[in-house]
């Protein structure tokens, strides 16, 4: 069967080739025409002069779009209509968007770009997490409070209490494809565009907003993205609907990339975040309690920024069974970039909180790091979980809001909920701060395995003698599990459609509402599909993510591509099955449901026919062989208000050991050796999951390590280039890299029993970041404190802190 | 200009090309080859990768900042033309497929131009040949086991290319003698020698730089000699030569280079370029000035020397008068006690924030000479005198490096900025002069001399 083998990227020859099209690469007529946007260069402030003659009068320029030139509705926001594409009045951000250029070529747009000249009134801008609390600056009314138990009484009767606080910094995406977009007008009013995006129904929605036509005037295709990471679930709506604007003006084919300096300038990234926490430990080393208050910059709009704060509530207690705890998450609204979804949705801040605590709670009592988070654990799930008793799928009832006029119900950041009544979520045994019971934990074992196969215990005492003979560069060594949540929080999003054709020679057309990454969905998917006909691969076709094809598809995101769309491509598939099936199983009147599809052939009592055969015996017979697909996620409900329910189907498990050096002169860094288990469940395809662990490894630890964005204090980002933004490079990789898949199954029923496994990787990096902490800590006596991320400074200004000194 | 090159097998004649059109401009829109991706536009990412092979062998360089003058008399192979025309795979193309090397893709044409010119050189250094290579999706394991995989395989034979017989033009001299006469007489032009500063004038500031005289082909300015007294660099040898040039006489110099720019940056950059940009962050000042070097500087036949420190006046001044040109760089052969230390945020291919180059002589247990120079610490590449002074004349000692440490307060007033506080940069460089010593004494210092 074509699942659980590790085939390569079925776009691996195109891509080596150099013949893997992206949009930019897509062939475009002679008058094809390019666009680029004109910036604000203050943080905040009023515009009160716009002259625009010298773009205009630049050479190439066709036309220059203001607010004013906008028709119908000026708003690219995925939630809250608060972020229009082009700022006639306020200007929010160094990098917003004020007009866009139209001209004959991407250079001479961008040139066209820079010759405003534009006066603002100028007023204080609020850059800083201060100073967003001093003027109240924030999203939604209040901070959000997540409950369980009495945190306070819990931490107040422990015998130790620690206290303390962490920096996290946000990380830019550094897709190494930049946003892009292409409109082609059609006739009639109609447009289609092509996007490098995560979400062809929201950019489908927008444009069709701009354009003041409705959805099924408006196409959208995405054959494939140079990365997304989250970065093109909202960020690309800008020049999608640009380029349309641009192309109903003109009646001309438009394209718009930003160039890199102006994507890191204009796009929103990473939250970062401030954590305080106050914890309450007992002598065995087992929590008490926990209070954390989160802070994260959500920039100037609020994007996705809700449902991200949310999911850094729900991971802040990770793997550990948190008797009692309080999570206060405050929204905060500053003049930057508008941060947006990346990788884990700020699960991995919330799980760096909680990871802080434990590290810093093990230095407090003096024990192994890993066996404080062992005696904190979740109780693991007998039989992997398997046989875990499970709630029976009782849908509690649905209550639908009224949408908002307009509300664009397929984004993440939707403010109108299709609310299930959680009612009694009875959850038993062991929950979540959120009250979902943790069922399938399975992590007991997994580290136990984990430690081993690193050599953990040994290495550690190798690290100790090690650190006693050099004084100068020091080891250390840590350990860190991951839990994740999988599902959309924003329940009603948790679906998926599928289109399957079987034409009359038995080749197979795909499609789906999922967009391809990188990640390698689609050739997960098309395995599901060979599998479900019993064909090979090459039989299957898939085919650009298509608007036309299959309608109101939700984001690839929150690692649910191939769950959601797996399953939704299997149901298409055994329709069209049943149907064939049916249909030989009368003509040789044998019982369908013994008519098997296998080795490239239908057998059907004694005789078997070639799929194709089969395909045309159907055909003739008059027999439909296209079928959509559908799939829900079952057993979802949650109350983000309240913070209860079960917003999960279920979790997803890694863990993982790095080792580290640092120079203690300056602070200088880097990874020697990671090891590596991660749970994807019964893989459908080993090596696309591996290479996933390896990626997201990498990247998380780039997160806590050399990545770092510097804002100066007019609110300008510094750091908006690859020569000042260090993404991981080649060496930075860890020389020893050892990575397994945990051998078993999801109890959930998903597709082929496999487990998500976008997101949940690049949590593991977090053991890199808690590496250098070991390592820094034994520099002195005190805690360093250590925050993210981990540059050589800041590494060095811990090792001050370790020693007691003060380094500013 | 006019430009003959060879393009994946085909000449390609260009009359009247302009001098600022990047090569990946011209692949993309002008020549429809849209294999060549763009990550940055700006050298840092290697999605631009293209090789360029002459008689002297084949480089892989950025696209993205390479002008098409620059390919004049040269055979360049894009993506495209990797593969073997009917279509056979080259082994690192089938070795990054077999072991998953791709995952978005867009990063892989980059990859594997560097992989198959890599290849095509013998190299081994896997880690350097694609620390100018960013890919965001794979974590680098399964190009790496590629590239390994692929190292043994025979060099493919449609991967050769005849040489080609560079289009004269007014522009481009071909001596440092007729480059004396053309820029005396046009001295507003803009030198051009490996273009990635220039290139981003271009690309980044949108500049026009016209008109361009191209230094590509001076040949005898590219001319490294080695003699018993003296190393001579010709102004436009590049970092690569540079650095395999002095790998034995002073291999904590070649060291530096290995992280300096990438496989590709090392390949266009030149350290005549290097100093004439006055660059307070450039990585060759600071060791060169510790080495005691001396700039050879000519403007139509005269011809003068100074000491390379000298050359810098202030932030973005050089002592160097219009029409004048770096014609070389040199310094004395002496024991090697030189040291250089790039601290950056990451260790291959980024900017020094601080870059310390130590050069101190003990003899019979007393310092008996010291050159320290730094970059990233003042607005130009600088001297710590005071440390010199603190440290000359003393033995070498503990006590005299600690005492000596305060000497860096007199020295420097760095600035703040998105690579480093200036904290961490004065304190910093005290750290280092501690390091050298420490060193000395046979402590390991480098993180990256740790082994798992
Ligand atoms: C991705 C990337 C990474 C880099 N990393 C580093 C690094 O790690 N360390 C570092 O120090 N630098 C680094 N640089 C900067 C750059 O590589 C150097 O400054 C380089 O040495 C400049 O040489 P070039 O030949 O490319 O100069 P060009 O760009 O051609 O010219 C630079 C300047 O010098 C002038 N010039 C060139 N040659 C002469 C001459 N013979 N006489 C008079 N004037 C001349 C030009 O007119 C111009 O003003 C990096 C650049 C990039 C793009
Ligand atoms: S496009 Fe990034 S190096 Fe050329
Ligand atoms: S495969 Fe996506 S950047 Fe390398």
């Amino acid at each position: 069967m074509s699942v659980a083998k590790p085939l390569p990227h079925d776009a691996a020859h195109l891509h080596v080739t150099g013949a893997a099209r992206y949009v930019d690469d897509i062939p475009t007529p002679a008058n094809c025409l390019h666009l680029a946007f004109g910036l604000s260069e203050i943080a905040f402030g009023t515009i009160t002069d716009m002259n625009l003659d010298d773009v205009r009068s630049a050479p190439g320029v066709v036309t220059v779009i203001t607010a004013d030139d906008m028709p119908f509705e000026n708003d690219v926001s995925p939630s809250n209509h608060d972020e229009p594409l082009l700022t006639s009045g306020e200007v929010n951000y160094v990098g917003q968007p004020i007009f866009c250029v139209v001209a004959t070529s991407h250079k001479a747009a961008r040139k066209a770009a820079r010759k405003s000249r534009i006066t603002y009134d100028e007023k204080q801008a609020i850059l800083s997490i201060e100073d967003a609390l001093a003027a109240d600056s924030r999203f939604e009314e209040g901070p959000r409070v997540y409950k369980k138990g009495d945190a306070a009484s819990a931490i107040g009767s422990a015998t130790h209490v620690i206290e303390g606080a962490i920096d996290i910094g946000g990380q830019e995406h550094f897709y190494l494809e930049g946003q892009a977009a292409l409109a082609q007008p059609q006739e009639n009013g109609d447009m289609v565009v092509m996007s490098s995006t995560q979400h062809p129904t929201e950019i489908q929605h927008k444009v069709a907003e701009a354009l003041g036509v409705p959805m099924h005037a408006v196409r959208v295709e995405t054959r494939r993205m140079g990365g997304g990471f989250g970065g093109k679930e909202s960020q690309g709506n800008h020049l999608a609907v640009a380029c349309a604007l641009a192309a109903r003006a003109t009646g001309r084919t438009c394209k718009m990339r930003y160039d890199r300096d102006d994507d890191m300038v204009i796009t929103g990234k990473r939250h970062d975040f401030r954590i305080t926490y106050r914890a309450g430990f007992d002598d065995t080393g087992r929590i008490k309690g926990v209070e954390f208050v989160q802070y994260a910059r959500c920039g100037w709009s609020q994007d996705l920024s809700i449902p991200v704060a949310d999911r850094a509530m729900l991971h802040a207690d990770n793997a550990y069974d948190l008797p009692a705890a309080r999570i206060e998450s405050h929204r905060l609204k500053t003049n930057t970039q508008s941060a947006t979804a990346f990788r884990g949705f700020g699960g991995p801040q919330g799980m760096v909180g909680i990871e802080r605590v434990m590290d810093h709670a093990a230095h407090v009592l003096d024990m192994d790091p890993v066996a404080i988070r062992q005696c904190n654990y979740y109780a693991d799930a007998e039989d992997g979980g398997l046989s875990a008793p499970r709630k029976p799928a009782a849908s509690p009832p649905e209550d639908i809001l009224d949408p908002k006029k307009g509300e664009d119900l397929a984004s993440r950041g939707a403010a109108t909920e299709v609310r299930q009544k959680p009612g009694d979520s009875g959850a038993e045994g062991q929950t979540t701060p959120y009250g979902m019971a943790v069922t399938d934990f399975i992590l007991g074992r997994m580290t136990g395995t984990l430690l081993k196969t690193s050599g953990y215990a040994a290495r550690r005492d190798e690290i100790a003698a090690w650190n006693a003979e050099n004084p100068v560069i020091r080891r250390g060594i840590a350990f860190s599990p991951v839990k994740f949540g999988i599902s959309f929080t924003l329940t009603h999003l948790n679906q998926a459609g599928a289109l399957v054709h079987v034409y009359q020679d038995g080749s197979i057309h795909l499609n789906h509402g999922g967009t391809e990454m990188g990640q390698g969905l689609f050739q997960k998917v098309a395995q599901v599909a060979a599998a479900r006909f019993g064909v090979g691969l090459e039989a299957v076709r898939i085919t650009a993510t298509d608007t036309g094809k299959v309608p109101n598809t939700s984001a690839t995101a929150a690692s649910s591509g191939s769950d959601l769309n797996g399953m939704a491509v299997k149901a298409a598939c055994d329709t069209i099955r049943d149907r064939m099936a049916a249909h030989l199983a009368e003509r040789h009147q044998a019982d369908p449901a013994t008519v098997r599809f296998a080795d490239g052939r239908v057998h059907v009592g004694e005789e078997s026919y070639s799929f194709a055969e089969a395909a045309e015996y159907a055909y003739v017979g008059r027999v439909s062989l296209s079928a959509t697909g559908y799939y829900r996620t079952p057993d979802l409900s949650w109350d983000r208000i309240r913070g209860a329910g079960r917003p999960f189907f279920y979790f997803a498990y890694g863990a993982a050991v790095t080792e580290v050096a640092v120079d203690t002169l300056t602070g200088e860094n880097r990874i020697l050796r990671a090891d590596i288990l991660h749970d994807a469940g019964a893989s459908l395809n080993p090596a696309l999951d591996i290479g996933q662990i390896e990626g997201g490894y990498v990247q998380g630890a780039g997160w806590l390590t050399t990545e770092e964005l510097v804002w100066d204090d007019s609110g300008r980002l510094r750091t908006h280039a690859p020569s000042t933004y260090k993404i991981p490079a080649c060496s930075d990789r860890p020389d020893v890299f050892n990575v397994a898949l945990w051998e078993g199954e999801n109890p959930a029923e998903t597709i082929y029993r496999s487990k998500a496994v976008g997101e949940p990787p690049f949590m593991l990096g977090i053991s890199a970041f808690l590496a250098l902490s070991d390592a820094v800590a034994g520099c002195g006596t005190q805690y360093p404190a250590l925050n993210a991320p981990a540059t050589a400074e800041e590494v060095w200004r811990a090792i001050g802190r370790a020693r007691g000194q003060v380094r500013s | 200009m006019n430009i003959t090159f060879l393009l994946n097998g085909e000449t390609v004649e260009l009359a009247d090309a302009d001098a600022t059109t990047t090569l990946l401009d011209w692949l993309r829109e002008e020549r429809g080859l849209k294999g060549t991706k763009e990550g940055c536009n700006e050298g840092d990412c290697g999605a631009c990768t293209v090789m360029v092979s002459d008689e002297n062998g084949s480089r892989a360089l950025n696209a993205c900042i390479l002008f098409l003058p620059q390919l004049n008399g040269k055979s360049l192979r894009t993506v495209e033309g990797i593969a073997a025309p009917d279509g056979r795979l080259h082994p690192v193309q089938q070795a990054m497929i077999d072991d998953h090397g791709s995952q978005c893709g867009f990063c892989t044409p980059g990859f594997i131009v560097s992989m198959a010119t890599a290849h095509r050189n013998g190299a081994r250094d896997f880690d350097d040949q694609l620390a100018g290579n960013l890919c965001r999706c794979t974590g680098y394991a399964p190009i790496i086991r590629a590239t390994r995989s692929a190292a043994d395989q025979p060099v493919p034979d449609w991967i050769t290319d005849a040489p080609v017989t560079a289009t004269a033009n007014r522009f481009m001299p071909d001596s440092s003698d007729a480059l004396a006469k053309l820029y005396e007489a046009n001295p507003d032009a803009t030198l051009v020698a490996g273009a990635t500063d220039v290139g981003l004038w271009v690309t980044k500031g949108l500049r026009d730089i016209d008109p361009v005289i191209f230094l590509a082909g001076c040949s005898d300015l590219k001319q490294v000699s080695i003699d018993d007294e003296t190393l001579r660099f010709g102004a436009m040898a590049d970092m690569n030569t540079v650095r395999a040039a002095i790998a034995d006489l002073h291999p904590s110099y070649a060291e530096m280079i290995r992280r300096y720019g990438s496989v590709q940056v090392r390949n266009a950059a030149t350290i005549g370029g290097n100093i004439a940009n006055g660059s307070p962050i450039g990585d060759n000042p600071p060791a060169l000035i510790a080495l005691g070097a001396t700039l050879h500087l000519r403007k139509g036949d005269q011809r003068r020397d100074l000491p390379l420190e000298a050359f810098f006046l202030d932030y973005g001044k050089q002592d160097r008068r219009p029409g004048e040109f770096v014609e070389a760089v040199s310094f004395s052969r002496q024991t090697d006690r030189l040291k250089c230390y790039k601290i950056s945020k990451r260790f291959d291919q980024d900017i020094s924030a601080v870059c310390g180059c130590f050069n101190i002589t003990v003899a019979d247990g007393v310092v008996s000479e010291a050159r320290i120079a730094f970059g990233g610490m003042a607005g130009i590449p600088k001297r710590a005198t005071s440390v010199e002074n603190a440290l000359i004349g003393k033995p070498w000692s503990d006590d005299t490096v600690d005492t000596a440490r305060a000497g860096f307060d007199e020295d420097f007033a760095p600035l703040s900025d998105m690579r480093a506080s200036a904290t961490y940069r004065l304190e910093t460089a005290r750290a280092l002069l501690s390091r050298y010593f420490a060193e000395d004494r046979g402590v390991a210092g480098s993180v990256l001399e740790v082994q798992p």
